[in-house]
């Protein structure tokens, strides 16, 4: 069983801002495996480790230092890495990603892809769709719980109405839900050991592709400030607060 | 400028949410068509056009049956090329995200999502988007058409137009790998109490109830309030309250008059469920919770003190 996860290098911390200039996420300072994938990882281990053999790649595009997120997901167990890093690559929209990502998966051919629930920086949950069609392979996002069978998947989706549980045959793509495990650390052996593994950077053109994030369909025009909310009065407890919130409910007409 | 809405349907039933995309999408252009997908919907199609659909096309087919994304980006795909539509909209779902990402995909066509709002401006079309933890908010759009939005669920509301849409079958051709995924058992909505998407007044509870008995504080505020309960993804996962009452990012989304968060922290996740809610009243022990930077009036304190002489209050004022 051949397992791809693919996983992404986010910013981190609360300095995480959109740069006014070029109007692209500001990537520079501290980033991290973006911790929805850390569960996909996971998964992908999981799913290894049950079925007794098979192999795990890491994949993902971003900037050169995104190949420090590839590292911590082999260090948590999964054996080898595949960057695909070019300068041509920034801005690229969900178009682009999709079509570089399905590139890179169609030279592993794996038996399962695997994403994350969605990217903390973007907020984007999408991308797995996106791939799946290039791909032409049956998808199931927001799994709370998967089962693999020689040829065949199970999974329970969690949806706005419950839970559904659905089947489709290998290959397929599924995007987990943060809810169907608790992500492993890595073990220090795992971390040591995760130097020697082989990481894999491949250029737009290793995969016969020209256009980049210039081929993007999305633009951003401005940057602003959100609306005001009005103010939030906060008040603390002296014994009245359930007479102050109905005063207030009072003055707001709701009740 | 020709634009398509995905209508979702549960049951027999459109999603609120699409019918709000729809009467958005109405009220900026003059051709809005939308589209219902799914087995033997041809009844549910003609609702649409009250909300201000001229046209509906419906694809009926037992293969539609399930709400599953890719036979659906199938059917869309042969609209958006057929009818020469330039933009098309959803509203958030599990479902509608995955079909709209597909449907780029297929197209080569610009996806922006998470939009609260759009707008023509200076004679194009702008996407309205909070970003960042709703620290900033983005002005985007698109190089291309077809243009593919996606709507942050509860962004607007539907509205009754009163018009009449014509309604146009349309025969389906599905891709193999599009109907290999296989629904085995679909979700039943839990029918339990007055649904939240539905209610004026909606009392929350999180984690800070303690434990999962002290939802009666949260159901007895409720019912004095005339009002539905809701809960958080944490208190669900646990066990404490049904998932039907699940608010938040993988639940549904609530834009009440009144949201009154009990216990509740007001992580993201839950906040993007409740924050177009109307007025929002919090009451949490920690000082430092989230939810007191986007609530209209926050209560810093004991939820088991203040929820029972609160109730006791809002009934002795309804029965005066």
């Amino acid at each position: 069983m051949k397992i791809a996860v693919c996983v992404k290098q986010v910013p981190e911390g609360p300095r995480t801002r959109i740069d006014p200039s070029s109007k692209r996420l500001d990537r520079s300072g501290e980033a991290a495996l973006n911790a929805y994938d850390a569960h996909a990882v996971e998964e992908g281990l999981r799913v290894k480790e049950a079925t007794g053999d098979g192999e795990v790649v890491v994949v993902s595009m971003g900037p050169e230092k995104a190949a420090d997120a590839l590292r911590k997901a082999l260090a948590m167990g999964a054996d080898r890495a595949l960057l695909v890093s070019d300068e041509a690559l920034a801005g690229s929209d969900l178009v682009v990603t999709s079509a570089v990502l399905a590139k890179a998966l169609e030279r592993e051919s794996p038996d399962l892809v695997l994403f994350g629930q969605q990217g903390s920086d973007s907020d984007g949950a999408v991308l797995w769709a996106a791939v799946a069609d290039r791909l032409r392979r049956p998808l199931v996002s927001q799994v709370a719980e998967l089962t693999i069978d020689d040829a065949s998947l199970t999974a329970k989706r969690q949806t706005e109405f419950g839970y559904d549980v659905i089947e489709a045959p290998l290959p397929a793509v599924v995007a987990v839900s943060d809810a169907i495990n608790e992500p492993r650390y890595p073990s220090l052996k795992g971390i040591m050991g995760a130097k020697k593994k082989p990481q894999e950077t491949l250029a737009l053109a290793d995969l016969e592709l020209e256009e980049g994030g210039s081929a993007s369909r999305t633009e951003v025009y401005a940057l602003g400030d959100p609306p005001p909310r009005g103010e939030t009065r906060k008040i603390e407890d002296d014994g009245s607060a359930a007479e102050e919130i109905v005063a207030f409910l009072a003055e707001k007409r709701l009740i | 400028m020709p634009t398509l809405v995905f209508l979702e349907h549960h049951g027999d039933e459109l999603q609120k949410g699409s019918l709000g995309v729809l009467s958005k999408a109405a009220s900026l252009v003059d051709e809005v068509a939308g589209v219902v997908a799914g087995s033997g919907v041809a009844e549910l199609a003609a609702q649409a056009g009250k909300f201000g659909a001229a046209k509906v096309y419906v694809a009926d087919d037992p293969a539609l049956e399930a709400p599953l994304p890719q036979p659906r980006v199938d059917v869309l795909a042969q609209l958006v090329e057929t009818g020469g539509f330039d933009t098309v909209l959803f509203a958030n779902s599990v479902l509608a995200a995955d079909v709209a990402a597909g449907l780029a995909a297929r197209l080569g066509a610009g996806l922006n999502w998470d939009l609260t709002d759009i707008a023509r401006e200076d004679g194009r079309l702008v996407g309205k988007r909070p970003a960042l933890e709703d620290s900033v908010y983005v002005d985007v759009g698109w190089t291309s058409e077809p243009r593919l939005a996606l709507f942050r669920s509860g962004s607007f509301d539907p509205a009754e137009t009163g018009r009449d849409a014509a309604v146009e079958d349309v025969s389906v051709e599905l891709q193999d790998f599009s109907t290999k995924a296989r629904m085995v058992e679909q979700a039943h909505e839990e029918a339990s109490g007055p649904s939240i998407e539905d209610a004026d007044v909606i009392v929350a509870g999180g984690r800070g109830l303690g434990q999962p008995e002290n939802f009666k504080l949260v159901e007895e505020l409720a019912a004095a309030l005339g009002g539905a309960v809701a809960a958080t993804r944490a208190v669900v996962d646990a066990g404490w309250y049904p998932y039907a009452a699940q608010v938040g990012q993988t639940g549904r989304s609530v834009s009440p008059k009144l949201y009154v968060a009990c216990g509740i922290s007001g992580a993201i996740q839950h906040k993007v469920g409740m924050q177009s809610s109307g007025t929002i009243v919090a009451i949490n022990k920690d000082p430092n919770a989230p939810i007191f930077e986007f609530c209209d009036l926050g209560v810093v304190g004991d939820l088991h003190q203040i929820i029972p002489k609160l109730t006791e209050l809002v009934r002795a004022r309804r029965a005066a």
